[in-house]
């Protein structure tokens, strides 16, 4: 106990002392929350239309307006002819135009059919769906009203309206913070300590160390512990990043948010060391890091794949992947307000214990395999 | 404790990295009190036979123990009795003289009391006192060496390894350091200290001269010239490369010439071989002596059948 606490409070000393390293290690998920929370923010706003208005009428100009209501679009200017369509497709000016022909605002007020035309750039097939429903809607809505205004005498048309639950706007950032959140602690934590032997064993200091009647499991657990103090200001610093910035709902408490991720940070830096206990140096070590979390973590945690979609190897997979469990986790109670997950919890306290095991098992108290 | 008793032990230890033998067939003994040098170049073997010592490596074969444990089952056991202090500065360079004493007396488990008063003991032995708030990067190479030893004697160990300890180290430092291992060994500590200095073969009570993972020969440093089979000639030139030179091409066949600073040594063995070398060089301006062997006469003679052999 004495030496794994003269352990933490060395490791302390390093880290508070090591200004640079710090300012990174707070920083970097921090840059990263921004960087791909907006990157990947799935949601489309203000995509540019052009409008081709042949009838010049009050009745065409609320349409427009209408059109041009929300945040989704924004009116990309006025065009004159058809053949500046496909000019501006090309130069990226807008990805759809409405087109208005002459004797729209005639057709309406004489109870005709009128007609208007959208043309989509089908390039980036996301956008033109996107786009395409969007202005159906406006028009099916339009259609409406103006059957009410005109009297009323018609009955309303059946009406499906699709309802989703927990993200009503479907905003992707309430999906994909808490996936992010996932990717970028296990990233940083497993950086974190992967170096945290491998450098001792490039100083030398481990030689030093190793000729003291020093434990495999008091090094091991005297470097997790001031670390833990790191990765839980990074759970912090990117999940307010994502209720402050990205407007995640916090439907539950922060106080069991707060546990399940000291769970998770905890697996990390367990994971972290056992990397760090089987290699060499500090540059074999931070690759595997990068390898062993990023893509893995990405792929198959559910973050961006649903993991019921995918091919059943895979699935298996990923009951390997402790993101998939903080994932739901997370999900369950910033979106859910849930706050008992007795099976993920299992697993991951399992992992936790499972990996310092190994970490100290794998720890060489001789140089011979150092 | 019992004089007769050895500190450390080692019988025909072997050991080989893949196919480089390190050590080979190493017999050795250190009483409490004595301090034994290994005296070699690098590449020896010698920081291997203390990496044994401190149960940082296992031999491949032969036996080691340590005040009666063996490395090899008892590490743990060895390790309580030993202080060692790798060839490298190996202290935490971000913490300060105080954080790394205390450091490594919490790993040792010394008692909070008798690690005050051993601290005030070794910070006025090593007269790093001034210097306790000081970052261990920021002390002078001579400095960080005896903080180094101060931290492997927190727990006053019985047994002190040392890897060549004053490596890089001042003159001035190097005396005082060596000052301070006799008053250990006087106090009763064994100490295995390697060295590639031969003045520092001296101050040792035994010393082993290694060769290629091999004992050449050992005993006290005055009786190791004994071992000297030949004769010798001192030779103070003014233009030394040149004599060198000289004495390869026109002196007689068999004789080894070696570099000593600013002289040559020259071993030859008949009286026929003389007479050549001083005709040889008569030509230059140089001063011819017999002197008796040094240490290190003894080491490069016998290094050199070594490597014939």
């Amino acid at each position: 106990m004495r030496r794994m606490l003269a352990i933490a409070t060395k490791e302390f000393y390093h880290i508070i002392r090591d200004v640079r390293s710090l300012a990174l290690a707070v920083a970097m998920p921090l840059m990263m929350v921004f960087l791909y929370g907006y990157a990947l923010d799935m949601e489309m706003k203000n995509l540019p239309v052009g409008v081709l208005d042949d009838d010049h009428s009050p009745a065409s100009r609320d349409l427009v307006r209408r059109m041009t209501a929300g945040h989704f679009i924004v009116d990309a200017g006025r065009l004159e002819s058809r053949a500046e369509v496909d000019r501006g497709f090309r130069r990226d000016k807008f990805r759809a135009v409405l087109v208005i022909p002459q004797g729209y605002q005639r057709a309406l007020s004489s109870n005709d059919l009128a007609f208007v035309q959208i043309l989509v750039d089908g390039a980036d097939g996301t956008t033109a769906a996107a786009v395409n429903n969007y202005l159906n809607a406006v028009i099916a809505m339009m259609n409406r009203d103006l059957v009410r205004a005109s009297g009323g005498r018609m009955t309303p048309p059946l009406e499906l309206r699709a309802r989703t639950w927990y993200n009503p706007e479907l905003a992707s950032a309430h999906f994909i913070v808490p996936g992010l959140a996932a990717v970028i602690l296990i990233m940083i934590c497993v950086l974190l300590t992967s170096i945290a032997i491998t450098r001792e064993k490039e100083t030398g200091t481990m030689e030093q160390m190793l000729t003291t009647p020093v434990h495999a499991w008091e090094v091991i657990i005297g470097k997790v512990v001031p670390y833990m103090g790191v990765g839980a200001l990074d759970a912090a610093l990117v999940l307010l990043a994502g209720r402050v910035v990205f407007g995640v709902p916090m439907a539950g408490s922060w106080w069991v948010l707060a546990a399940y991720s000291l769970l998770y940070v905890a697996i990390a830096l367990a994971l972290g060391l056992l990397i760090s206990a089987v290699t060499r140096t500090q540059r074999t070590a931070m690759t595997a890091a990068l390898m062993g979390t990023v893509m893995p973590t990405i792929m198959l945690s559910g973050f961006i794949f649903p993991i019921s979609s995918m091919p059943w190897p895979l699935q298996a997979l990923s009951h390997l992947i402790p993101a998939r469990y903080y994932i739901e986790i997370l999900r369950g109670i910033m979106l859910r307000g849930e706050l008992w997950f007795p099976k993920q919890l299992a697993i991951m306290c399992v992992m936790a214990f499972g990996l310092l095991t190994l970490a100290v098992r794998r720890f060489q108290s001789r140089l011979d395999l150092l | 404790m019992n004089y007769a008793s050895p500190s450390v032990r080692l019988a025909h230890l072997h050991k080989a990295y893949g196919k480089t033998v390190a050590v080979e067939e190493l017999s050795l003994e250190i009483l409490p009190g004595e301090i034994f040098g290994l005296i070699g170049p690098d590449g020896a073997g010698k920081t291997t036979v203390m990496r044994i010592v401190a149960a940082l490596t296992l031999p491949d074969g032969g036996q080691a123990e340590v005040m009666g444990h063996d490395v090899a089952t008892h590490p743990m056991r060895v390790k309580e009795h030993i202080g060692y202090m790798p060839q490298r500065f190996s202290l935490y360079p971000d913490l300060t003289v105080a954080e790394n004493l205390r450091f490594f007396a919490d790993l040792y488990k010394v008692p909070t009391a008798e690690r005050i008063v051993r601290e005030q003991r070794l910070m006025q032995f090593s007269r790093l006192g001034p210097f306790r708030k000081r970052r261990a990067a920021q002390l002078s190479g001579g400095m960080k060496q005896k903080l180094a030893l101060a931290c492997t004697l927190m727990h006053t160990p019985e047994v002190l390894i040392l890897d060549e300890p004053t490596t890089g180290v001042d003159p001035l430092s190097r005396q005082e350091f060596w000052a301070i291992l006799r008053e250990l060994a006087a106090s009763g500590q064994a100490l295995l200290v390697s060295t590639p200095y031969m003045d520092e073969a001296l101050l040792c009570h035994r010393v082993a001269l290694m060769h290629n993972g091999r004992v050449l020969t050992a005993g006290q440093p005055h009786d190791i010239p004994a071992h000297f089979k030949h004769r010798l000639l001192e030779i103070v030139a003014g233009d030394v490369p040149r004599a060198r030179k000289r004495l390869l091409t026109c002196g007689p066949a068999g004789i080894q010439v070696s570099r000593f600073g600013d002289r040559l040594h020259v071993v030859y063995g008949t009286a026929d071989q003389e007479r050549q070398i001083r005709s040889c060089l008569a030509e230059e301006s140089a001063e011819i002596f017999t002197v008796p062997p040094s240490i290190e006469d003894t080491f490069v003679t016998l290094m050199h059948e070594g490597s014939s052999r």
